[in-house]
C-alpha cells in the first residue's frame, strides 16, 4: 500500500516548550485515520504543520509524495480541511463560498458548477445555496466546509474534531458521508476527536499522543489487544492516564493566531 | 495569480456593499468635517481666499485614509472567524492574496473619496481645473493603497481588537491632524512640522490639493514621487508580516 502521509522525526518547540517531539508516522492511502490525545497532547500543533500553518521546527512531512517545506503548493493542493472552528466567511453565500475556493484552488471552470452542485447536493445543501452563512447552524456550517474541502478532488482530507458540538443526528450522517467519500473516491481520511466510540466504529487505524510523542499505534484491535482492555475509551485512559489536562489558552488554541518572533 | 487576485478584490467589495451600515455610516464623519468646518468660524479665520477649497481636498483624504486603514484591519475579524485559514493553506502564494485584499480595500476607499468629493461640492466646493481631476484620482489611489497596506500590516501583527483604539487614537488621528488637512502647513513649531514632513499622507493631501484647488506646499512631482515610493515600500513590509503569520 502506498503511504500517502509520511511524517519522519518530526518536532515543534515553541521556544523551550516541546509540542511535537519526534514523532514518526505513517498513513496508507485509501484508510480512515483516526489521530488521539488529550487535550495539549500536541494535535493541533502536529495538523498544523501536516497542513503547511506552521512550519517545523525539525523532521520531514510528505502528503503525496509531496514535501510540506519545499513544494508547499503541490502539498495543499493534495489535500482538503476542515478545521476545528468554521472557517467560511459568514458575509457570503454557501455557493460563493464555494466558488471562491474553487478559484484559489484552480478548479476548471468547465467542471466548477457542476462539481459544486454534486457536493452541495451530497451534503443536502443545495437548496441553500445562495443562502448567507451567518444564518446557518454550526451543523450545516461544517457540512459546507466539508463540500469545500472536497471541491478540489484532494487525496487526503483531514478533520479537526469534525463532530465537535454537533449533534447525534447531524453525527452519523457526516460519518456516513465520509464514510462514502472513503470508499468511493478512496480519500484518505486522517482525522482527530475526543469521541472514542466513533473511531471504533469508523477508523481503521490509530495513533495516540501525548506530551508531544506517540505512544501508542495500531488498529483499533490491536491497541484493545495490547492494554487488555475491552473498549478503545478504557485503553486510551490506561496510556494517558485519569489526571484532566489544562490546555493553555494561549497556546495551540485554534482561534489564536501567532506571529513568528 | 490574477484570478487569485480578483476573487480577494470581489470579496472585499461584496462584503463592503453588503454592509449598509458600514455604507452610510462611513460618510457621516466626512459630511459632519465638511458642515462643521466648512460653515464654521474657521471660515472666517482663515485669512486669503475660500476656506472650503482648502478644506474639501483634506476631508476626502480623511475619508479614504480611514476607509483604507479599517479595510486592512479588517483583517483582524478573519482571524478571529476563521477564514483567514481558508486562504493560509490554499495553493496560492500568500503576496496574491494580501494584494487582493489590498486592492479591495483601496478601491473602496477611493469610491468613498469620490462620493465625499460629489458631498463636497454640494456644499460649495468646485474644482479648480477639471482637467487635472485624473490626477486627483491618482492621488487618491496612492492614498488609499499605502494606508491599506498599513492596515494590513498592523493587522497581521495583532490577535484581536482591542488594541484598535489604541491605533485610532496614537496613530490614525494623528495621522490625519499632522498632514495638513484641517489647516494650512505654514508657521508650525518645528517639531511639528518635522512629523508633517514625515507623514506620508501630508503628501497625499498637497497632491490632491495641487490636483483639486491649485495650491500646494511642494510641488507635484516631489508629492507623486515620495507617496509612491512609500506605498511600494508599504506593500514589502506588509507582505513580509502577512507572510509571517502563523497559526
Amino acid at each position: 500500500m502506498k503511504k500517502i502521509i509520511k511524517i519522519e522525526g518530526l518536532t515543534k518547540k515553541f521556544g523551550n516548550l516541546v509540542a511535537v517531539d519526534n514523532i514518526n508516522l505513517n498513513v496508507e492511502k485509501g484508510k480512515i485515520f483516526a489521530f488521539l490525545g488529550p487535550n495539549g497532547a500536541g494535535k493541533s500543533t502536529t495538523i498544523k504543520m501536516l497542513t503547511t500553518l506552521l512550519s517545523p521546527t525539525k523532521g520531514k512531512i510528505s502528503l503525496n509524495g509531496y514535501d510540506v517545506t519545499n513544494d508547499k503548493n503541490e502539498a495543499r493542493k493534495s489535500f482538503g480541511i476542515v478545521f476545528q472552528d468554521p472557517s467560511i466567511d459568514i458575509e457570503l453565500t454557501a455557493l460563493e463560498n464555494m466558488h471562491f475556493h474553487a478559484v484559489l484552488y484552480k478548479v476548471e471552470k468547465s467542471i466548477r458548477k457542476e462539481k459544486t452542485e454534486e457536493l452541495l447536493k451530497m451534503v443536502d445543501l443545495w437548496d441553500r445555496k445562495d443562502d448567507f452563512i451567518k444564518n446557518f447552524s454550526g451543523g450545516i456550517k461544517r457540512r459546507l466546509e466539508i463540500a469545500r474541502g472536497l471541491l478540489h478532488n484532494p487525496e487526503i482530507l483531514f478533520l479537526d474534531e469534525p463532530t465537535l458540538g454537533l449533534d447525534t443526528q447531524t453525527r452519523a450522517y457526516m460519518w456516513e458521508y465520509i464514510k462514502k467519500m472513503n470508499k468511493e473516491k478512496t480519500i484518505t481520511v486522517f482525522f482527530t476527536t475526543h469521541y472514542l466510540d466513533e473511531v471504533e466504529k469508523i477508523a481503521n487505524d490509530v495513533a495516540i499522543i501525548d506530551k508531544g510523542k506517540i505512544i501508542s499505534k495500531g488498529t483499533v484491535d490491536e491497541i484493545k489487544k495490547e492494554n487488555h482492555t475491552k473498549s478503545l475509551e478504557e485503553a486510551f485512559l490506561k496510556l494517558t492516564g485519569r489526571k484532566i489536562r489544562e490546555e493553555g489558552a494561549d497556546k495551540n488554541n485554534s482561534m489564536k493566531i501567532r506571529v513568528k518572533k | 495569480m490574477l484570478s487569485t487576485i480578483y476573487i480577494l478584490w470581489l470579496r472585499q467589495i461584496k462584503r463592503y456593499f453588503r454592509s449598509k451600515s458600514r455604507v452610510f455610516g462611513s460618510f457621516g464623519q466626512p459630511i459632519l468635517f465638511l458642515v462643521a468646518f466648512g460653515f464654521g468660524p474657521m471660515y472666517e479665520k482663515a485669512a486669503g481666499g475660500d476656506y472650503i477649497q482648502f478644506l474639501a481636498p483634506g476631508i476626502i483624504s480623511m475619508s479614504i485614509l480611514f476607509s483604507a486603514i479599517f479595510s486592512g484591519i479588517d483583517m483582524i475579524w478573519d482571524k478571529q472567524f476563521g477564514f483567514l485559514k481558508e486562504t493560509l493553506v490554499a495553493p496560492v502564494s500568500r503576496f496574491s492574496i494580501i494584494f487582493g485584499r489590498t486592492l479591495g480595500g483601496a478601491t473602496i476607499a477611493v469610491f468613498q473619496g469620490i462620493v465625499v468629493l460629489l458631498l463636497s461640492m454640494v456644499v460649495g466646493f468646485r474644482p479648480d481645473n477639471w482637467a487635472l481631476l485624473p490626477l486627483a484620482f491618482v492621488f487618491a489611489l496612492l492614498i488609499a493603497l499605502f494606508f491599506a497596506a498599513f492596515g494590513t500590516a498592523i493587522a497581521s501583527k495583532l490577535d484581536d481588537m482591542q488594541g484598535f483604539h489604541l491605533i485610532m487614537s496614537f496613530l490614525v488621528m494623528p495621522i490625519f491632524f499632522l498632514a495638513g488637512s484641517l489647516f494650512s502647513l505654514e508657521g508650525l513649531p518645528k517639531a511639528i512640522e518635522f512629523i508633517t514632513k514625515i507623514n506620508s499622507l501630508t503628501y497625499g493631501i498637497d497632491g490632491l490639493r495641487t490636483a483639486l484647488s491649485g495650491a500646494s506646499n511642494f510641488s507635484i512631482y516631489l508629492d507623486l514621487g515620495v507617496l509612491t515610493f512609500l506605498t511600494i515600500a508599504m506593500f514589502v513590509i506588509g507582505a513580509k508580516l502577512f507572510a509571517k503569520i502563523e497559526i
